[in-house]
């Protein structure tokens, strides 16, 4: 069968999915459920002091048990920041050391801030995470941070929410063939087809939240996204057919036609 | 009484001994999947009972949110 595998980790879904954005709780458990991911960002805040102590929470609807959660640090702009925050991650979630790290740069584009993402990595790799890494679609960076130990690399396809779609697949291309660990596009995908062809150029996975989150109908987003998640990697599989340039090959027959000679 | 900053807010408390876990019970998040923070370092949740806190601590308490 074919699995994603990811530090000691062995998942048969290759989607996997944030939990931001939706309607309610209710929403975000029915499209995560029609996702099919096995993998789950969560964001870590301050708690609510003083209000409604009854209710719910986003763990009530997603049980730990259930679910790898994935723990990120959205919102920080400095190494520190990042490293504090997944320290907090790994004692709220009982020592679970899978993380996605991102640093980010500038609150308008969201756009990774890679050198202190790199000093975030080198820190939390010895400190034993096992970080999956937000990251620019920069071939050097992405391979300094896989050199660095990180068990993933997820470079981004276009901004953050964008929807904009794999605006460098030639880049992609560069860090998946130089890569020894699974490459997974996060972030800008904005349909089905987009999923796909993140899948046909070789990426491990996809991480999305906004594509679904934000569509009309998420769960049916969700439901799609899957698809094209799977049909996207079968294809990769496959090996396309080559391209032929202002040639055409005929698929039926040539001989044999009712007007043949 | 013992003064506390607690996720940004100061807050008072007028016990003269205040525990992690007097703290988590006081404020109502017993039972809540939490991790603490006291000035920039992780409280074990097995440590509750026995970290004091003092006057001037900084304290980050944090759950998980939807996020992507």
């Amino acid at each position: 069968m074919d699995t994603l595998h990811i530090a000691s980790r062995t998942f048969s879904s290759r989607l996997l999915v944030g939990t931001g954005k939706y309607k309610d709780f209710q929403q975000t458990r029915e499209a995560i459920d029609a996702s099919g991911a096995q993998i789950v960002t969560v964001a870590i805040r301050r708690t609510n002091i003083g209000q409604n102590a009854g209710e719910p929470s986003l763990l009530d609807f997603l049980p730990p048990e259930e679910f790898t959660y994935l723990p990120n640090t959205a919102g920080c702009y400095s190494a520190e920041e990042a490293i504090r925050t997944l320290r907090l991650a790994r004692e709220l979630l009982d020592g679970h050391n899978l993380v996605k790290l991102e640093v980010l740069g500038d609150p308008n584009t969201l756009y990774p801030n890679v050198v202190e993402t790199v000093k975030a990595a080198e820190i939390l790799v010895k400190d034993g995470f096992d970080v999956m890494v937000y990251t620019s679609d920069d071939p050097i960076i992405a391979k300094q941070l896989e050199e660095i130990g990180c068990c993933a690399v997820m470079p981004l396809a276009s901004l953050i929410g964008s929807g904009m779609g794999i605006l460098n697949p030639w880049n992609l291309q560069i860090i998946i063939e130089n890569a020894k660990v699974p490459v997974l596009v996060d972030a800008g995908v904005g349909t089905a087809s987009d999923a796909a062809i993140a899948m046909e150029l070789g990426c491990a996975g996809i991480l999305m939240n906004t594509a679904i989150a934000g569509a009309q109908n998420p769960v049916l987003m969700a439901s799609a996204m899957k698809k094209a998640v799977e049909a996207g990697r079968e294809a990769y599989l496959a090996g396309r057919m080559a391209k032929k340039l202002y040639s055409a090959s005929p698929s039926s027959p040539t001989s044999g036609l009712i007007t043949g000679k | 009484m013992i003064q506390l900053t607690i996720n940004g807010k100061t807050r008072e408390f007028s016990q003269t001994q205040l525990t992690v876990a007097d703290l988590v019970t006081q404020l109502g998040l017993t039972g809540k999947r939490l991790a603490i923070e006291c000035n920039g370092e992780i409280v074990p949740r097995s440590t509750f009972g026995e970290v004091q806190l003092h006057t001037g601590d900084k304290l980050e308490i944090v759950g998980a949110v939807g996020g992507g």
